[in-house]
């Protein structure tokens, strides 16, 4: 499949996906092959990310979720296939103008020392930024009210390395929002945070999503949460997706089997109502 | 340990590794090889087979004494300083977790240089050192002189500790003075002394003989056991301070005695041949390479900086008709370029 | 912003205005600016003193009056002469020269992510050291304006060959690759400028006064021919420092913010190239301002290349004019190249640095 085609004839199937009634997605990915030099990690997939909805994609080590999530924010560009965001390929858009409406957020950025919150949520204005126009008030507001939505504001003078390990994600996560993007890109947000810290993150992307109408995809290794506080998920094994939509639907005992390989009963949580995985393990098998 | 068969002698065991075992064997038969033909050119050309002759004892009197009295101690100075700074590299660059690491960054080479020049000019120019003192002096001041700036720059590094970074931040300030003075030095004294001391300062083998084998073997017969011995914590402090502590490793005590070790063999071996270069540097790496470990490898290493520098030598005899040029600068010439093109292959093999 | 990040829930008033004058958020940033122009200010009226000192003090003793004699109404006497055609020249060049050295250190440190790192990991410094001593073995050229260009020529081929070994790999240059390839060409180019000044003895005698770097014996032409490189490698520079911003955070958060990366490092390495070769061909290797003067600078305005940049330039020139008055005092009658009195002072400095900070990491 020559490059050309493939992005023209994908407008219409678009349009008529709308028409039909399909929820609308501004960023989708078809075919795509994705890997590091002859280490092929996904191959053939297609995804559509719907817009407003918080999406969580879910699956062991190593089934190719943080490959998935850089090539849908054109941190890798695909061996094959395309990733499409408003109908254009997204290696062909300029990349300030896809930092415009995408932000991603890896999984354990590096800061230089000596940086402070308030220097780092004032770098998630970059892509707003030209050479004759560094520091608008637009930046100005826009840093403030980061820094207001991630309850960081009392620490905008500290230094990174002066923060514990939930506030720096907060203060990772106020840079990703200062960027003022429509579409939000989180690999593991909640990786070493304990579990009160992974709620508050959590609940914040929750309010992002409610309160400011973003489309936020995250990469997260907890299920329970996962159902929690994802509208869809997406569970992927060794490089394809082998179910998404709402998590009652996906979060199954036979889809743990398949995916994790894990034996394990799904409850209804208590507060949520959503699927709460229990897992059996050797010691309970045999009573 | 699945895929590596075990060696087991009573309570000692070993992971046997195929290549890590092949890499300094066939280093060790390349070098006999090289010091062979080495020995063999000259003004009294012999062929490799008399060479060997004589080496296992045979051969005719003109022969052993060409042999064993002429060539035998420069090639040997040569094999015996490759694989001291080869080793030395690999426990700097280990040590520190860089691979740009070498034993300059305990200021040493530059200490040696800069104490070597010194006598170099002042015995030159000013002629307050006569020839024959001259001669003594300038390989004791350059292991002087680097083992000095070597625990000043240790000393200097410390604070509860030696933090391998802080080591060579300070070293690099070291280095770069005494550098900077050893080129004042050179612009002090007339061109044939500048000339003089920058044939020291690449790295040479003129003229060697048993008196610059001696203190090298002996060197080497006392630190490779005991390198070996403190490698196995090595893999161990790669992982950053922690895990090594972790892992039940003194952190601080091995690493100041391996490092002390890496400066000993660099100050013996520069001494006798001055600082030859890029042998510590290059050499760990293409070690390592070769033998696919994550690490450099101690013995294949120094066996490979062994062959760098006789192999060096052979060409620095030889290849330019009636001139003879320092081995150092065939050193880099040779590894610089092998590095590069590592560096190259390693690339493209991702990106096929 | 008419997408503003509160979306259809616009944000009250009085938080986003409680935020600025709580001191927080962009209040603070403001604030920040403010003392770092005003330290800025500071550095520049250093600047001002160094470049005083520079031009009244020397080998030669002489009053205050009878510089500014030479300098607004000079007659030819020995003072006038001493002053209008050594003084100034030199005084002009350690500007230039330090500022460009400033600049392309900081830029080395942040490509490299490398705190080690000075201007001679690229190659500048031994590629420039060969093609002098080439020159001078080969045509026979010993006249400094004659070798200057081989050496500027010598530093930006070995800065690109460097430059392009770095970038081989799939991720184009990073860090790493990029030292690797700038250790093994420095060692490279080290020996065979070793091997041709061996050969010939002029060419020796010529490097070895080129080596220990000095801005003394060199007159206006040179440094006005150099110039519009310098100039060009600070516009590039400048231009340079957002990016550096962004690749401060890493490649990808780099790139997720629209930051192009491989053209931002062979932007910033072209602008390393032509301020640091510039440097070197001229003066030679002059090592500690690079090394030292970023540290300085990042202690003082933090992790911003936009302001690291000019503060890198600026104490640049200070500390190497000071060096080069030390240098002419500390010797009299004669006097110390100021590379050799860089190293004599910059070396403590470094290391005191290095012990009494926490180490920074880039």
């Amino acid at each position: 499949m020559t490059a050309l085609p493939a992005a023209e004839s994908v407008a219409p199937v678009a349009t008529a996906r709308q028409e039909g009634g399909s929820p609308p997605s501004r960023l989708h990915a078809e075919n795509l092959r994705l890997g590091y030099g002859e280490n092929v990690i996904v191959d053939g997939l297609d995804i559509d990310v719907l817009d407003n909805t918080v999406t969580a994609v879910i699956g062991p080590n190593g089934c190719g979720k943080s490959t998935l999530l850089r090539a849908l924010g054109r941190l890798l560009n695909p061996q094959q296939g395309h990733v499409l965001l408003d109908g254009k390929r997204i290696d062909r858009m300029p990349t300030k103008e896809v930092a415009r409406v995408i932000g991603v957020l890896p999984q354990t950025p590096q800061a230089p020392e000596g940086l402070t919150v308030a220097d780092l949520v004032a770098r998630g204005r970059h892509p707003h930024q030209t050479w004759y126009r560094q520091w608008s008030s637009d930046d100005e507001s826009a840093v403030a009210e980061a820094l207001r939505l991630t309850g960081m504001l009392e620490f905008a003078e500290r230094t990174l390395d002066q923060l514990s390990g939930g506030q720096r994600q907060r203060a990772w996560i106020s840079m990703a929002l200062a960027q003022g993007t429509d579409l939000l890109l989180l690999d593991e947000p909640t990786t070493y945070l304990d579990l009160a810290h992974q709620v508050d993150v959590l609940d914040l992307v929750y309010r992002l999503h409610a309160e400011a109408g973003r489309t936020v995809v995250m990469v997260l290794h907890d299920l329970n949460l996962a159902a929690r506080y994802a509208d869809r998920l997406v569970a992927m094994r060794a490089g394809r997706i082998v179910a998404q939509g709402e998590p009652a639907e996906v979060l199954t005992e036979e889809l743990l089997r398949e995916v994790f390989e894990l034996d394990a009963r799904v409850v209804p949580d208590p507060v949520a109502g959503t699927p709460l995985v229990v897992p059996v393990g050797a010691r309970n098998r045999s009573s | 340990m699945p895929g590596r068969p075990p060696l087991r002698v009573g309570p000692a065991s070993w992971v046997l590794r195929a290549r890590a075992l092949a890499v300094p064997l066939v280093g060790l038969a390349v070098v006999v090889l090289l010091m062979a033909v080495n020995i063999g050119r000259g003004e009294f050309p012999l062929s490799v087979t008399d060479v060997l002759n004589v080496l296992v004892g045979g051969g005719d009197r003109p022969q052993r004494f060409i042999v064993l009295d002429l060539r035998l101690p420069r090639s040997l100075t040569g094999a015996l300083v490759g694989a001291a700074l080869g080793l030395s590299g690999a426990l700097t660059q280990t040590i520190t977790r860089n691979p740009l690491a070498t034993p300059d960054i305990t200021g040493i080479t530059a200490g040696a240089g800069a104490a070597a020049v010194s006598v170099i000019v002042v015995g030159g120019s000013y002629g307050s050192l006569t020839g024959q003192l001259a001669e003594i002096g300038v390989p004791l001041a350059g292991l002087v002189g680097g083992l000095l700036s070597a625990i000043l720059v240790y000393l200097l590094a410390w604070q509860r500790g030696v933090e391998g970074y802080r080591l060579v931040l300070v070293g690099l300030g070291a280095h770069a003075l005494l550098s900077s003075l050893t080129y004042w030095l050179l612009t002090l004294g007339d061109v044939t002394d500048a000339s003089r001391a920058v044939v020291w300062l690449t790295g040479s083998l003129n003229g060697r003989g048993w008196e610059h084998v001696t203190p090298v073997a002996i060197a080497l017969a006392v630190l490779v056991p005991l390198t070996l011995l403190g490698a196995h914590a090595l893999g161990a402090l790669q992982m950053g301070d922690d895990t090594a502590r972790g892992l039940g490793v003194r952190v601080n005590l091995t690493r100041a005695l391996l490092l002390l070790a890496a400066v000993a063999l660099a100050a013996v071996a520069t001494a006798a041949a001055g600082p030859v270069a890029f042998v510590a540097l290059a050499t760990p790496q293409i070690a390592m390479r070769l033998s696919r470990t994550a690490q450099p490898p101690m013995i294949a290493s120094a066996v490979l900086g062994a062959v760098l520098t006789v192999g060096s030598d052979l060409v620095a005899r030889t290849a330019f008709g009636a001139v003879e040029l320092p081995v150092g600068i065939i050193t880099a010439v040779l590894g610089a370029p092998y590095l590069m093109y590592l560096l190259v292959r390693r690339y493209r093999e991702v990106r096929a | 912003m008419s997408q503003s990040v509160t979306g259809p829930a616009p944000a009250p008033p009085d938080l986003v205005s409680a935020a600025r004058g709580g001191g927080s958020g962009g209040g603070a940033i403001a604030a920040r600016r403010r003392r770092r122009v005003a330290g800025l200010l500071l550095v520049l009226g250093l600047l001002v003193v160094a470049t005083l000192l520079s031009v009244a003090v020397g080998a030669k003793e002489m009053s205050l009056d009878a510089v500014w004699h030479a300098l607004v109404s000079p007659t030819g006497t020995e003072n006038d002469i001493v002053v209008r055609s050594q003084r100034l020249p030199r005084t002009f060049l350690g500007l230039v020269v330090g500022i460009a050295l400033g600049v392309g250190g900081a830029l080395m440190q942040g490509h490299t992510r490398n705190p080690l790192a000075d201007p001679g990991l690229l190659g500048v410094t031994h590629g420039a050291a060969f093609t002098v001593v080439l020159g001078i073995f080969a045509l026979g050229i010993t006249n400094i304006y004659g070798y200057v260009w081989f050496g500027f020529a010598g530093a930006l081929l070995a800065s690109v060959g460097v430059f392009l070994l770095g970038s081989v790999g799939r991720g184009g240059p990073t860090p790493v690759t990029l030292a690797l390839a700038g250790a093994a060409m420095s060692a490279l180019l080290h020996s065979l400028t070793s091997a041709v000044v061996l050969l010939d003895a002029q060419a020796l005698d010529v490097y070895r006064f080129w080596k220990v770097g000095a801005i003394a014996g060199r007159d206006f032409g040179l440094a006005v021919q150099v110039l519009p490189f310098v100039v060009l490698g600070l516009l590039l520079a400048f231009a340079n420092a957002p990016g550096m911003n962004a690749l401060a955070l890493g490649e990808d958060v780099a790139r997720s913010l629209g930051q192009r990366v491989r053209l931002t490092r062979t932007l910033g390495i072209a602008a390393i190239t032509l301020l640091t070769g510039a440097a070197v061909a001229v003066c030679g290797p002059i090592a500690f301002v690079g090394l030292v003067v970023p540290h300085v600078a990042r202690a003082v305005v933090g992790a911003d290349y936009r302001w690291i940049l000019p503060y890198s330039g600026l104490l640049g020139a200070v500390l190497l004019l000071l060096a080069d008055v030390a240098g002419r005092v500390v010797a009299r009658p004669g006097e110390l190249q100021v590379g050799i009195m860089l190293a004599v002072v910059g070396a403590p400095f470094f290391i005191a640095l290095v012990r009494r900070r926490k180490l920074v990491r880039l």
